[in-house]
């Protein structure tokens, strides 16, 4: 029953991290200002790293955490280079 | 000791996080000691601000006092975020305020701790007159602000760090 | 699928709540992303996902390894250090390279945003009342 009522709320949780990515998407292509995209894409990131751990907690496979960590480190580099290029941006413009 | 080992405690980190992320055998000590110390060499070529702690027993209050705090405020904004951005009970806004404190570490970490709090962002930070502009989801008023982070924060941090 | 029913039932139970808990958070802070009006509001948006959205999953998916392997697994405690370390990074930087977009007055703004205090004439003003707040708001 218990083990049901888990895997009932692991397909939750998958589905609920799935909206979040899409709604970060849509923030990121709609944005109107280059800032908001950078933040939906770091959102993206981080959302797309609790949906990998989420589905290695339901398949009971702990590799999926190796690919939350790597996808957790390029995401930030990421976001660093993308607010440091706007930082700069400014002064070339 | 300190020509050697420049960060004891970052190096130390190091070596268990190298045991945890590979195998606990003797093989990986050594190899994750060299890759420690080798960091600890080059994190000394930085110059960063050696922090000074005054009082270790503080350091657990403050982490409590966070753990609450982030957990309340986050009720707070995801109660924002359902009743709807327009509700005419929240108005967000900017925040100035002045802090006391100088110790380049003790901001690090008040800037940490407000970044991580939904509801509070810290924009910009004027080093020489230590002057602190936040921006504020739910907005009460600004006195109010000033007061909750001299009180709750600024002061301990003054405690452990000063 | 069958590693779920070798959990005992009181972890499962709080498996799956924290797994629920974080992953609504999570959710809300999507939904705060597209709903939340400029840019400085919606950057408050995603706190809510890095901070307790994360610990609950990490929390959740700790337990259920460390039981099911019968040692503790503490892998997960890497990314939430990471994730508390980056996040505030990230966002200040992003707040800050928002701020110096939106005072250029080529590019223009969405919010009205204080200006910076050192090109300010009028110091005077500003020592009477030090915690004197924008409260600018967005642009309806």
């Amino acid at each position: 029953m218990t083990a049901e009522i888990l895997r009932f709320a692991l397909g939750y949780a998958q589905i609920a991290l799935i909206l979040a990515l899409a709604l970060a998407c849509w923030r990121m292509l709609l944005g109107p200002r280059a800032q908001d995209r950078v933040l939906g894409l770091d959102t993206m990131y981080i959302n797309a790293m609790l949906l990998f751990l989420v589905i290695g907690m339901g398949n009971g496979n702990v590799f999926f955490f190796e690919g939350a960590l790597v996808i957790a480190v390029l995401g930030f580099v990421t976001t660093v280079c993308a607010a440091k290029f706007l930082m700069r941006g400014e002064v070339i413009e | 000791m300190s020509r050697l080992v420049p960060h004891p405690v970052l190096s130390a980190a190091l070596v268990v996080m190298w045991l945890f992320l590979t195998a606990f055998t003797l093989g990986h000590l050594l190899l994750g000691t060299l890759i420690a110390l080798w960091a600890g060499w080059s994190v000394e070529h930085l110059h960063p601000p050696k922090p000074v702690f005054r009082r270790w027993l503080a350091i657990p209050k403050l982490m409590a006092i966070v753990a609450v705090d982030i957990l309340r405020s986050n009720i707070t904004v995801a109660r924002v975020l359902i009743l709807g951005p327009d509700h005419p009970k929240y108005h967000s806004g900017f925040v100035e305020l002045t802090l006391r404190m100088r110790d380049p570490n003790a901001i690090a970490v008040l800037a940490i701790i407000l970044t991580g709090t939904p509801g509070t962002a810290w924009i910009e930070f004027d080093q020489e007159e230590g002057r602190l502009l936040l921006h504020v989801l739910d907005l009460r008023s600004d006195d109010d602000w000033q007061t909750l982070i001299r009180d709750r924060y600024e002061a301990l941090l003054m405690e452990i760090f000063e | 699928m069958m590693h779920l029913e070798q959990l005992p039932p009181w972890a499962a139970l709080i498996v799956a709540l924290f797994v629920v808990i974080g992953a609504t958070l999570t959710l809300l802070g999507g939904v705060g992303l597209v709903r939340l009006k400029s840019f400085y509001q919606r950057l408050h948006a995603p706190t809510l996902g890095y901070s307790y959205g994360t610990l609950l999953i990490i929390l959740a998916s700790m337990l259920m390894f460390s039981l099911l392997e019968g040692r503790a697994v503490v892998h997960e405690l890497m990314i939430g250090i990471f994730i508390m370390i980056t996040t505030p990074i990230t966002l200040l930087m992003l707040g800050r390279a928002a701020l110096r977009r939106d005072r250029d007055r080529k590019l223009g703004h969405d919010e009205v945003v204080p200006p910076r205090n050192r090109t300010e004439p009028p110091i005077e003003t500003e020592d009477e009342d030090e915690t004197k707040a924008e409260t600018g708001g967005p642009q309806p």
